[in-house]
């Protein structure tokens, strides 16, 4: 039984300048146990479908199962816990009376305690919701989505706001998490927390999935790889007519050759600029790929 | 799940919150002071037979408690911008059991509201019998009902920069017609104050200085109201799943 499974999800918004197709036929499946990363652009409809997964939004074609059911019973029943991507706290209460408070609400939640812990906010315990810091906020919001004590953890832009100590720190919990058999989906906008830690990654680009595997193969998907050379006084014209040349950058003294055939055009640009040197060939990063498959320049 | 734990809490931060009580009680407290105690030997106001104290009292009473209990949609719009009603979606916190919470807080303050505006009666010499006293309460508790299911109703439907001048608005139009600031006993006015739950409010009060309460005109304008504005406060509630 899949963790989550999604099947030609459709909604769309009616808004003052028209009728927004946020979502077009997402079909995903998250195999119990698995971690997968959501990646797209602002507006691919990422959000939309964690809403619609959660049961937040309801679709307009297509269903939801979350463990074989729909998502309303898996919520109540406490096997989903989330951070959504807004979100503050509920005011005029401490950090650990919040937990506590939500973890009445579900049928077997963790230990408050080892909540705090594991969410790495036992220090804030006593402190009032409304004078946390925006990272701290976050890692409270992470106490709330581990209290269910859920099997699904779904994670919409998780780190924003956290400084890099508190990510390191945040992906160790997530991982340790994962590897007692949860199942756990995050959308983020940063590339190297789904390279790092996702065992597969799928892109959204408006509305639709572009692409679903793991990071390696998407990074293959594209095929280019790049070079990179000092070479002060070649016109890029020339060398943009090596072979297996796609595009030429250049950057100081520096040229960077983005290529469909690398191996190809090094021999040729060995053969025909002999000043070049501390050439470096690299394969293209999930940020590459990243903008290739979702076809628009807007990768943030 | 435990409904128990979320009321206990909720109640606490509805305490804690400074501004709120400033507002639910110590605006009408200071009002009633302001315009009591200056007539406080007055022992029969506009030959109604009633102390000054003891009528203003009563006026206070139904005006304190409409605001406090639609105050609570104020802090629900505040909640839902936080994206907190998002939050308890995805816990197993029923509609029924979120609606109980949030109209037991709005009475907490109410009940409040009604005992230290009868604590500053005392202080101006004002006594009424305890029976006498609880019918009133009884009666206003039940008058509330309407406004609490509009305070919700509303928190679910407008954002907290709305809400404000909604609420205030809503509360003085509510007062002015039901007859809160001034009787209404005959006429085009009468008619309307009659299928309004704030002249109910005021009928309930005045069971404080003597009135005979509702008959079944009174009841069935407030049950009325009641079903109205919960049936659409629940339907609100479900549908504000998005993103605000």
């Amino acid at each position: 039984m899949a963790g989550v499974e999604l099947h030609a999800l459709e909604k769309s918004y009616r808004t003052p300048t028209g009728i927004v197709e946020a979502v077009r036929g997402v079909d995903l499946r998250v195999a119990e146990g698995e971690t997968v990363a959501l990646l797209g652009p602002n507006g691919a409809g990422k959000s939309t479908t964690i809403d619609m997964l959660l049961g937040l939004q309801t679709p307009d074609a297509g269903a939801v199962a979350l463990f074989g059911s729909p998502p309303g019973e898996a919520v109540s029943a406490g096997r989903v816990g989330a951070m959504l991507q807004t979100g503050g706290l509920l005011r005029q209460l401490t950090v650990r009376e919040l937990v506590t408070m939500m973890a009445a609400l579900y049928p077997q939640p963790l230990d408050v305690d080892e909540t705090l812990e594991v969410a790495r906010v036992a220090d804030l315990a006593g402190r009032r919701t409304e004078k946390l810091s925006g990272g701290e906020t976050q890692r409270v919001r992470f106490a709330i989505a581990l209290v269910p004590d859920p099997d699904l953890l779904v994670l919409d832009e998780p780190t924003v706001g956290m400084d890099v100590e508190t990510r390191h720190a945040f992906w160790t919990t997530v991982r340790d998490i994962a590897a007692r058999g949860k199942t756990v989906l995050f959308a983020t906008h940063y590339l190297e927390e789904a390279d790092a830690h996702a065992d597969r990654a799928v892109l959204m680009a408006r509305g639709s999935v572009v692409a679903d595997g793991p990071t390696t193969e998407i990074k293959a998907m594209v095929g280019s790889r790049t070079i990179r050379a000092t070479l002060p006084d070649a016109p890029p014209e020339r060398l943009r007519a090596l072979p297996g040349v796609t595009r030429v950058e250049r950057r100081g003294d520096a040229v960077v050759l983005v290529c469909d055939d690398s191996d190809a055009a090094i021999r040729a640009l060995l053969a025909r600029e002999p000043a070049v040197r501390d050439i470096e060939i690299r394969g293209a990063g999930l940020e590459e790929a990243f903008l290739r498959l979702t076809g628009d320049g807007d990768g943030s | 799940m435990n409904g128990l734990v979320y009321a206990r809490y909720e109640l606490l931060r509805t305490f804690r919150n400074r501004r709120l009580l400033i507002f639910s009680f110590g605006f009408p407290l200071a009002l009633y002071y302001a315009i009591a105690a200056p007539n406080r030997n007055v022992h029969d106001l506009g030959s109604s037979g009633l102390s000054a104290p003891l009528y203003f009292m009563v006026g206070m009473a139904t005006f304190g408690t409409m605001n406090a209990v639609l105050s609570s949609g104020a802090r629900i719009a505040a909640e839902r911008q936080a994206g907190w009603n998002r939050q308890l979606r995805l816990t197993g916190l029923s509609t029924r059991t979120y609606f109980r919470v949030k109209i037991l807080t709005a009475y907490a303050l109410a009940l409040s509201s009604i005992l230290l505006l009868y604590l500053a009666g005392a202080t101006l010499g004002v006594g009424l019998a305890a029976g006498r006293w609880a019918q009133m309460t009884l009666f206003m508790l039940v008058g509330l009902v309407p406004f609490a299911a509009l305070g919700i109703l509303g928190g679910h439907l407008l954002t907290p920069d709305s809400i404000g001048p909604a609420m205030g608005g809503s509360t003085a139009l509510f007062a002015l017609l039901g007859g809160v600031w001034f009787p209404i006993n005959s006429g085009v006015m009468h008619d309307v104050a009659r299928a309004l739950p704030s002249y109910w409010l005021v009928q309930a009060a005045h069971v404080g200085t003597g009135g005979a309460g509702w008959g079944g005109a009174g009841w069935a304008v407030v049950a009325a109201w009641s079903a109205g504005a919960a049936a659409l406060a629940a339907r609100a509630y479900r549908r504000d799943t998005k993103r605000v």
